[in-house]
């Protein structure tokens, strides 16, 4: 499963304020496509599937993902703040697992 | 004509080895003619258009396992005009679809980057979905020098 992930959210922002936010987390991102050089045999395709963001329980961003993305998949997006709150980020395993993280921001 | 019985085995051969040289070629690598179907799946009843989009991709890429790229699209995002989504397709991998980022009004501004996986050299193609139905595309050519899905 994916190890804790790394998000750059700043801390404060102007009202109206268009942030960029980046996050990356650790994961294999096996493709389906390689092969174990041992056995020959295709290693199973386990991904991340989707990644959403949230703030103050709005949907902000959101991204279906496939095979074709880079372990360790790393996002930068934008969010347009208006008011303090929490971010919240969740990452959807091929397995049905998920990862959750937040960030806080205050906004004045 | 006089069919010798050398060029009836030669030519079996031939045809023979191309029947498996095209199934090869069929399983790893998607078409042009998928990306096609899967833009025009994606687009609906719109037809793609020019402008708007800008897709950002390096014109080499040394690495296929870690290609970076970008996409950022022209709207003002607001309630009633916003971009809903943005599909980035890559017509030499083994599968064309890499990513589908959905935005909202409270994106802000629709742009998103990421690192992706490139087969080998390809146009890599990025398709925005306004809200109004209208659909843009923008097309790079990224050059691989090591491709990146570990064949």
């Amino acid at each position: 499963m994916a190890a804790k992930p790394r998000i750059k959210v700043p801390k404060t922002a102007a009202a109206g304020d268009v942030i960029t936010i980046k996050t990356l987390i650790s994961h294999k991102m096996e493709s389906g496509q390689r092969k174990d050089k041992k056995t020959g045999n295709l290693i199973p395709r386990k991904i991340i599937n989707k990644f959403n963001c949230e703030f103050n329980g709005n949907t902000v961003f959101g991204c279906d993902i496939d095979p074709a993305i880079s372990a360790n998949p790393f996002l930068e997006f934008s969010a347009k703040v208006t008011e303090s709150g929490t971010f919240t980020f969740v990452w959807t395993d091929d397995d049905g697992t998920t990862t959750e993280a937040s960030k806080d921001i205050t906004v004045s | 004509m006089n069919i010798s019985r050398r060029a009836t085995i030669r030519n079996s051969i031939g045809l023979a080895l191309s029947g498996v040289f095209a199934a090869h070629v069929s399983r790893v690598a998607a078409t042009a003619d998928d990306t096609a179907k899967l833009i025009a799946e994606f687009a609906g009843d719109a037809s793609p258009a020019e402008g708007k989009i800008k897709l950002t991709a390096p014109e080499i890429a040394e690495n296929g396992n870690t290609v970076p790229i970008a996409v950022s699209v022209e709207s003002p995002m607001t309630d009633d005009d916003y971009v809903e989504s943005v599909m980035v397709l890559a017509e030499g991998n083994p599968n064309p679809e890499v990513i589908t980022f959905n935005f909202t009004p409270l994106s802000g501004i629709a742009r998103a980057s990421t690192r992706m996986r490139l087969a080998k050299t390809q146009n890599v193609v990025a398709v925005a979905k306004m809200s109004d139905g209208s659909v843009f595309t923008d097309t790079r050519n990224v050059k691989v020098t090591i491709g990146g899905c570990g064949g």
